[in-house]
């Protein structure tokens, strides 16, 4: 438990703090990896050019958000699918808003051109890794910039071995591997927790998003649920 | 380069640029919305609502298999505080329930 309110501290960038980011998301490699395989290895079956899907590994940067856009691929100039494309992306990635969000409090006293860069290295696994950090009293930028820079590498390294020996990879529902990301999102609420009634928002958060998910689909249930248990947490006593 | 070219590269830029837009959004959203005890105690309460916000519709859908890994990394992770044994103790109790035919 941190013993002072460390949002009073600039924060500082070592190389402890580098270490420390590495550490954090050694766990979840194995998992990350299978999954930039498997996203390598649809590209090559959906018939993209190699050097357009390095373009898009590199600056699309979302993983199941391009593995869902990958069914909606457009063969000749076509605006609708553009559009979807893009709707695609703003629905399964809106997430991200929520993730640069709970950094602000954090980043904000970091001059822009060095906050913002950081914004790009965002992925779920970094940012879970660096609240529970933040959480445990710990100010190094060092962190988010040490897992950031390692994981986009492995993606990068892993989506093009998967794109020209994905037909390796065996069956990773065999080995729960689908079930990498949220067990591990989920063994992270043990660190956030700070006692039942801080976590009346979680609950509200998972039953809003049970319900947005069972009643419509799609992928707007995680940015919902979230922002609705969020704000009653703002909103109580 | 070809028109096969411009339209993949159209395809990237149409994914590319609403995902740039999502992660730079909420950071620069904040810079600019007045500093408050509520919004404060909200963006305390977002990590551990996004983390529910995911996994409950996951585990609805996926059903046994995921609710005991869940229950196994959870239980491992609060004895024992170690995130890497704690997930592959989850995945390892997930794939046993799969392999049981659930």
């Amino acid at each position: 438990m941190m013993t002072s309110d460390p949002a009073n501290f600039r924060p500082v960038l070592t190389v402890a703090g580098l270490r420390l980011g590495i550490l954090a998301i050694l766990p979840v490699l194995p998992g990350v990896t299978v999954f930039s395989m498997v996203v390598g290895a649809t590209m090559a079956q959906k018939g993209l050019a190699f050097t357009h899907s390095l373009l898009m590994n590199a600056f699309v940067y979302a993983g199941f958000s391009q593995l869902v856009a990958m069914e909606a691929w457009p063969d000749a100039l076509d605006i609708g699918a553009l559009l979807t494309l893009a709707l695609i992306a703003v629905t399964i990635n809106a997430r991200m808003l929520l993730v640069g969000a709970s950094l602000q409090p954090w980043l904000r006293t970091l001059p822009a051109w060095q906050s913002y860069p950081l914004m790009l290295l965002n992925t779920d696994v970094g940012w879970i890794t660096a609240m529970r950090y933040r959480q445990e009293g710990g100010n190094d930028v060092g962190f988010l910039v040490g897992g950031g820079i390692v994981l986009w590498l492995l993606w990068m390294t892993a989506t093009t071995a998967g794109y020209w020996f994905g037909a390796l990879i065996a069956n990773p529902r065999a080995i729960a591997l689908d079930l990498v990301m949220p067990v591990f999102f989920g063994t992270m609420l043990i660190p956030l927790w700070r006692g039942y009634r801080r976590a009346i928002g979680w609950v509200i958060a998972g039953a809003v998003a049970f319900a947005i998910h069972a009643l419509f689909g799609g992928w707007w249930f995680i940015v919902v649920g979230a922002l609705v248990g969020a704000a009653a947490e703002g909103w109580r006593e | 380069m070809t028109e096969a070219d411009a339209v993949a590269l159209l395809a990237i830029a149409a994914m590319a640029v609403p995902t740039l837009l999502m992660r730079v959004g909420g950071f620069w959203l904040m810079n600019r919305l007045p500093p408050s005890r509520r919004l404060r105690r909200m963006l305390e309460a977002l990590p551990g609502s996004v983390v529910a916000a995911t996994i409950v519709p996951i585990l609805a859908r996926e059903g046994l298999p995921a609710a005991v890994a869940m229950a196994a990394a959870a239980v491992v992770m609060m004895v024992r505080r170690n995130d890497l044994l704690a997930l592959f103790t989850g995945l390892a109790a997930a794939a046993a329930v799969r392999a049981a035919g659930f």
